[in-house]
């Protein structure tokens, strides 16, 4: 229950943020002018007509640092615990967890070697 | 009706106005934020700045909320209209949920909650969303690419700033997820001391992670005129202006609170290390972790996008994961 508690306030304050945010997008819809037109309303391509779709082709790197990225942060999270309790756990906990950061660290060598790391 | 008031309504609104307390200093640090930037860009250029609205230019914030307040909102023709709604209140109402952790003297903080440093860790990473989401929903190339880049920087950044994140807890020991345990900690040594590379890595990765100069790729005028906000106009544009500079004073504060003891007084004397100082001594480094930031980006030139990645991914990757392993081993071998 005290748990439960000490939570209530960051959930009125994410009522209270999504109010606030709501009310400061709504202002300029009731107060600000709306005379739209389709020169105005065209997507922005610095003073061209729009060549094509926007949601083309994007280089696959910008997947593949996502990929890496939940690689890694999943590690972050694994650490979480092992971190605040590295006191209790010991020399044991200590090395198991060296184990598991070797491995990963072999499979960054790897992967820089691969290049994938590259953007040139 | 009374026992109602008493119970229900009352813990509520002091619950309100705790918040209130700490939301209507923030968005007025924010708006002023934007000021200081234009001044001390202003001050390194040797020109003054904005001067003309009020003294030095001090109503100038108000006069820009008041004029984007009376523009256009505009929504492009191949948007998706929720979407693109959604983006802005979402970067600006995560921008202000980080602060509900952050202790602000000893004995307050909104929310006093054991993971703190998790909650902020994950209501920071959540911002990439408003970001992704105002680019694919703009449906425009400059915002699409922008959103790209941005997300691509972010996350990497996040990594090593989990990493460094990490040994701070470690150095804490247990209940070192609860903020306010974290500043305690540094009562006699702050974090910035003993994890100096570190301190270092992580305001540099708090620059790239608010997509601030010199890892402003994501805005970059000169290739993508302004990147994912671009569509953006009027009070939706200024939505994500407030989102990132409160986005920034997080990052500050988060900096200050993680290594430079938070609230703690650097000098234990006279009245100076008072509880009621404490704020001050919150504010006062806050700032200028804040105006570092500013001075950063009057300063340093622009990243190529490959010198970024590399930074990321080659130099503060493995130096933070080095900097977890030798600390857990100092501190499991000498037996700290």
């Amino acid at each position: 229950m005290e748990v439960a508690e000490s939570y209530l306030p960051i959930l009125i304050f994410m009522v209270l943020a999504t109010v606030l945010a709501i009310v400061m997008a709504g202002i300029p819809l009731l107060v600000a002018p709306k005379r739209p037109d389709s020169e105005k309303l065209s997507a922005y391509e610095c003073g061209f007509e729009a060549f094509d779709d926007s949601r083309g082709r994007f280089d696959v790197r910008f997947y593949l640092v996502a990929i890496l990225f939940i690689i890694f942060d999943l590690e972050v999270a694994f650490l979480f615990p092992w971190a605040v309790s590295l006191r209790e756990i010991g020399l044991f906990g200590f090395w198991s967890m060296m184990i598991f950061l070797t491995i990963l660290t072999v499979g960054f060598i790897y992967e820089w070697k691969k290049g994938a790391l590259e953007w040139e | 009706m009374i026992d109602l008031f008493l119970t229900v309504v009352w813990p509520a609104l002091k619950i309100v106005l705790t918040i209130l307390a700490v939301i209507v200093p923030l968005i007025l640090g924010v708006a002023y934020m934007t000021l200081a930037e234009r001044k001390v860009i202003a001050a390194a250029q040797f020109r003054h700045g904005p001067n003309v609205v009020g003294p030095f230019g001090v109503l100038q914030p108000w006069a820009d909320a008041l004029k984007l307040m009376f523009k256009e909102v505009i929504l492009p023709a191949g948007a998706n209209k929720v979407v693109f709604f959604l983006a802005p209140m979402l970067t600006f109402a995560l921008a202000m949920l980080a602060w509900a952790v952050m202790p602000i003297t000893e004995n307050f903080a909104i929310a006093d909650i054991n993971l703190g440093l998790l909650y902020l860790f994950a209501i920071s990473s959540l911002g990439v969303y408003g970001i992704i989401m105002s680019g694919w929903a703009s449906n425009s190339k400059y915002p699409f690419l922008g959103a790209l880049r941005s997300a691509a920087q972010m996350v990497s950044y996040e990594v090593s700033m989990g990493l460094i994140i990490i040994t701070v807890v470690i150095t804490v020991g247990a209940g070192g997820f609860n903020l306010g345990n974290i500043v305690e900690a540094q009562r006699d040594l702050w974090f910035a001391v003993i994890h100096f590379p570190m301190f270092v890595v992580f305001f540099i990765s708090a620059l790239a992670e608010t997509n601030r100069a010199p890892f402003d790729l994501p805005e970059g005028e000169s290739e993508l005129v302004a990147g994912y906000f671009l569509e953006y106009s009027s009070m939706q544009f200024a939505l994500f202006f407030l989102g990132e500079y409160a986005n920034i004073l997080l990052m500050s504060a988060m900096t200050v609170t993680l290594f430079l003891g938070g609230y703690l007084s650097p000098v234990e004397v006279w009245f100076l290390g008072d509880v009621w100082m404490q704020p001050i001594w919150f504010m006062l480094k806050t700032s200028f972790i804040a105006f570092v930031f500013l001075w950063v980006r009057a300063t340093v030139p622009r990243y190529r996008y490959d010198q970024l990645m590399r930074l990321g991914w080659k130099v503060f990757l493995p130096l933070s994961l080095f900097w977890v392993v030798l600390t857990s081993g100092i501190i499991v071998g000498f037996g700290l």
